[in-house]
């Protein structure tokens, strides 16, 4: 078990405080690898084994859990995390067409993370901003009423970085 | 509490923020103090107004003025002109809120607003949700108040079932029962639930409530707590809404401090706190013993009832869990009287429901309507119909566990009931117009793709079965298509309707069920013409060039990635059939709009 080395020492510390917040408290799992996943950008074998020993909860339990939810991570993502919204409100204004652009553009898969490490393209849930469909998200920036050859654009102000 | 001459209410939620509504607040803010009219006018951040489709909307009180689709460079002259100058400036103000005569109409003249009555959403675009006091000054808290000094649980619980309320996530099971039946489970400790779980694509109502009013869920759950008997709740939110996590949060916060969360609320010996916990991207969280599940900290798998969360809930303990939008609903009621929730509606279904209109139609937003308006009524009236001069094919309501409607039941008042016989449901309220470019089979598809998708694994007609539908569908959409395959879906259909384990599985189905109920020949065209007359499944289309149009510049022979098209000059180009792959950049290439797809 590698665990806590000095590189990371400081994030498992951070991680150790969010513990300690939760210890005593029911249902603490989801609250941890939330933050977890926020602090090392994925929940590594490592990190589960980590919360496990904390928790007391066995890590089978704790992969089960990771595994489950869509927004849980084992390995991690992009710089740029490309969501093209696939809610019904979008797909019918042709956010499927935004989404081959996308791939297209980039040359990945849906699903996938550059081999740069730059960009993951993900195809994702109704983001609740229907008024302004079709829509992208890349990381926090919303990019609505798209068409698909505005996805040459904005794709490359962020490849400039 | 400073006085005003004149309000700018700014909308925060989600689609406005998205297109730069944080950006004109600033902008707003820097004018304003460069005229020096900072003491005079204030800015206020608001929840949805609703009309997303006309966003950022700005709307400048005492006037009444609705500015619409507004950009930051266009504050300086808001500012000047009519803060400083008192000119409205009539080129940015939304176009149907101007009379003939030049005039500025009432906001609840607007035809946008006209058939609405808001009662979950009445604080949302007019209080700034930050602010506890806004929502005070509006009546917040008056009901708890009441209940806490003045009545008892069996009262409150007598109230709630007379008035009518049935639950608004879904399945309209009434509000006041479900109270009920947890304040009368036995149990050392209870606790109050709200899922705010709001997966359904094309649904924000909930979102918006949360974002534009969260003191109203967190009233009406205090509620809850005393009538149960709970001093604990949670809510359970989707970790995508940033912008509601961010506003409960400073909610509870302000609560606490005022001392309408934690001990001794109001002065009484009732005390109840609140707790936030964040999905993290699973729709079968949203079934009332999944999302128990995960909050509990588990796999969000759902377990056979009864036992009911009345009686067997969260850790065990008897548990009452509503949705947002019945929340927002209990506070007017204990104001109001169950007789006023009673005078509104149908005969089964009282009160109002927020719908979100997304699609094929012209005013993309939130709308709240009496129960038993008309689909008519909400697409043409409220929604200003369809764009384009397209044709209304069907609206989808109740997201992946709905239906299609078709044209034929437009006029169906829309109640539970009423959606349930003509094969959709209610849901939570998402309703998304289809126009004649929609392909029913592939909105079909659409649907089973996320239930195959969203579905846990945990019981086989759902994991397997809904799998197997969406096979068939595929090999429709594709040309595959062979008599018989419209018949084994409806099988499969029926048996997992029966067979799941919950509310997913029962009603993942429904999407296929109702579009062939309405729409049989389109599955029959695609089956037995490999036809789709939408142009929306890409295996059934062929290009084609029209030969009077073609001027041969052979534009359309250098875009074909596969060469698939020939041709000389002053002859018609030709596309080979064989060849094509159906990618379509010949037709975006052609300059004489030559090019079309059938």
């Amino acid at each position: 078990m590698s665990e806590v080395t000095l590189e990371n020492k400081e994030k498992f510390e951070e991680l150790q405080k969010e513990i300690d917040q939760w210890k005593g408290k029911e249902g603490p799992l989801m609250p941890v690898l939330h933050k977890a996943q926020e602090i090392f950008g994925c929940l590594s074998l490592d990190v589960q084994k980590y919360i496990s020993k904390e928790l007391d909860i066995p890590v089978s339990d704790i992969y089960g859990v990771a595994t489950f939810y869509s927004q849980f991570t084992l390995k991690p993502k992009g710089k740029y995390k490309i969501g093209v919204c696939m809610g019904t409100a979008c797909y019918v204004k042709g956010s499927q067409a935004i989404l081959n652009e996308l791939a297209k553009e980039l040359d990945m898969k849906v699903g996938d993370t550059t081999d740069d490490g730059l960009f993951t393209l993900e195809a994702t849930r109704c983001l609740g901003a229907c008024g302004l469909a079709p829509i992208i998200m890349i990381n926090d920036d919303v990019y609505g009423r798209l068409k698909p050859e505005d996805i040459k654009e904005i794709v490359a102000k962020y490849k400039e970085g | 509490m400073e006085l005003y001459r004149s309000h700018v209410l700014v909308c925060g939620g989600t689609g406005c923020h998205s297109s730069g509504s944080a950006d004109i607040i600033g902008r707003f803010n820097s004018e304003i103090k460069a005229h020096g009219i900072e003491k005079e006018v204030q800015v206020v951040q608001t929840g949805c107004f609703g009309l997303c489709e006309v966003g950022p909307i700005v709307i400048v009180y005492p006037e009444g003025a609705f500015y619409s689709r507004i950009k930051a460079d266009d504050v300086p002259e808001i500012v000047s002109e009519h803060l400083v100058k008192g000119r409205v400036v009539k080129h940015l103000l939304y176009s149907h809120s101007i009379e003939e005569d030049e005039s500025i109409k009432a906001l609840d003249e607007v035809p946008f607003y006209q058939k609405q009555k808001r009662i979950a959403l009445r604080n949302c675009g007019v209080i700034d949700p930050e602010n506890i006091d806004e929502y005070i000054a509006f009546d917040g808290y008056k009901a708890l108040g009441k209940v806490l000094t003045e009545m008892t649980p069996e009262e409150v619980i007598e109230t709630i079932k007379v008035s009518g309320l049935r639950g608004r996530g879904g399945a309209g099971f009434p509000t006041g029962l479900k109270w009920e039946f947890t304040y009368k489970a036995k149990g050392d400790k209870k606790y109050v639930a709200c899922n705010a779980d709001e997966g359904d694509p094309g649904a924000f109502m909930d979102r918006s409530i949360l974002e534009g009013d969260p003191h109203a869920v967190i009233e009406a759950m205090t509620i809850a707590g005393y009538t149960v008997g709970a001093d604990q709740g949670y809510i359970y939110v989707r970790a995508e809404y940033p912008i509601a996590v961010k506003r409960l949060t400073i909610a509870i916060a302000q609560a606490r401090q005022y001392g309408l969360l934690g001990k001794n609320i109001l002065g009484t010996d009732f005390s109840f706190d609140l707790e936030l916990r964040l999905g993290a991207g699973a729709f079968v969280c949203g079934e009332e013993t999944a999302l128990m599940a995960s909050v509990e900290g588990g796999r969000g798998e759902p377990r056979p009832r009864p036992p009911f969360p009345a009686v067997k809930g969260l850790f065990g303990k008897p548990t009452l869990l509503n949705n947002v939008e019945t929340y927002a609903n209990i506070p007017q009621i204990i104001l109001n009287g169950p007789e006023w929730l009673q005078s509104i509606g149908t005969e089964k279904s009282k009160g109002t429901k927020v719908f979100a209109l997304g699609g094929k139609i012209n005013n993309t937003g939130l709308v709240e309507v009496p129960m038993g308006t008309t689909l008519r009524e909400i697409i043409y009236e409220v929604g200003g119909g369809i764009p384009g001069g397209k044709k209304f094919k069907a609206a989808q309501t109740g997201g992946p566990s709905g239906g299609c409607i078709p044209t034929e039941h437009l006029d169906t008042p829309i109640d539970y009931d009423s959606l349930t016989a003509i094969g959709s449901m209610m849901g939570s309220g998402g309703l998304v117009v289809m126009d004649e470019d929609n392909c029913m089979v592939d909105i079909a598809r659409f649907f089973l793709e996320f239930t195959v998708e969203e579905s846990c694994g945990k019981c086989p007609p759902c994991r397997i079965g809904t799998k197997r539908m969406l096979d068939l569908l595929n090999k429709i959409a594709e040309g595959k298509g062979e008599e018989g395959d419209i018949e084994k879906l409806e099988e499969l259909g029926q048996g997992i309707k029966i067979a799941s384990l919950c509310g997913l599985g029962q009603s993942a189905p429904n999407p296929v069920l109702s579009t062939i109920r309405y729409f049989r020949d389109e599955y029959e065209e695609h089956i037995r013409d490999k036809k789709c007359r939408a142009g929306v499944c890409q295996a059934l289309l062929q290009y084609f060039i029209l030969e009077d149009k073609c001027r041969s510049c052979g534009l359309c022979a250098k875009a074909c990635p596969v060469n698939s098209i020939s041709g000389e000059r002053k002859q018609p180009y030709v596309i080979n059939q064989e060849t094509c792959i159906k990618c379509g950049a010949c037709m975006e290439r052609c300059p004489f709009d030559a090019i079309i797809k059938r």
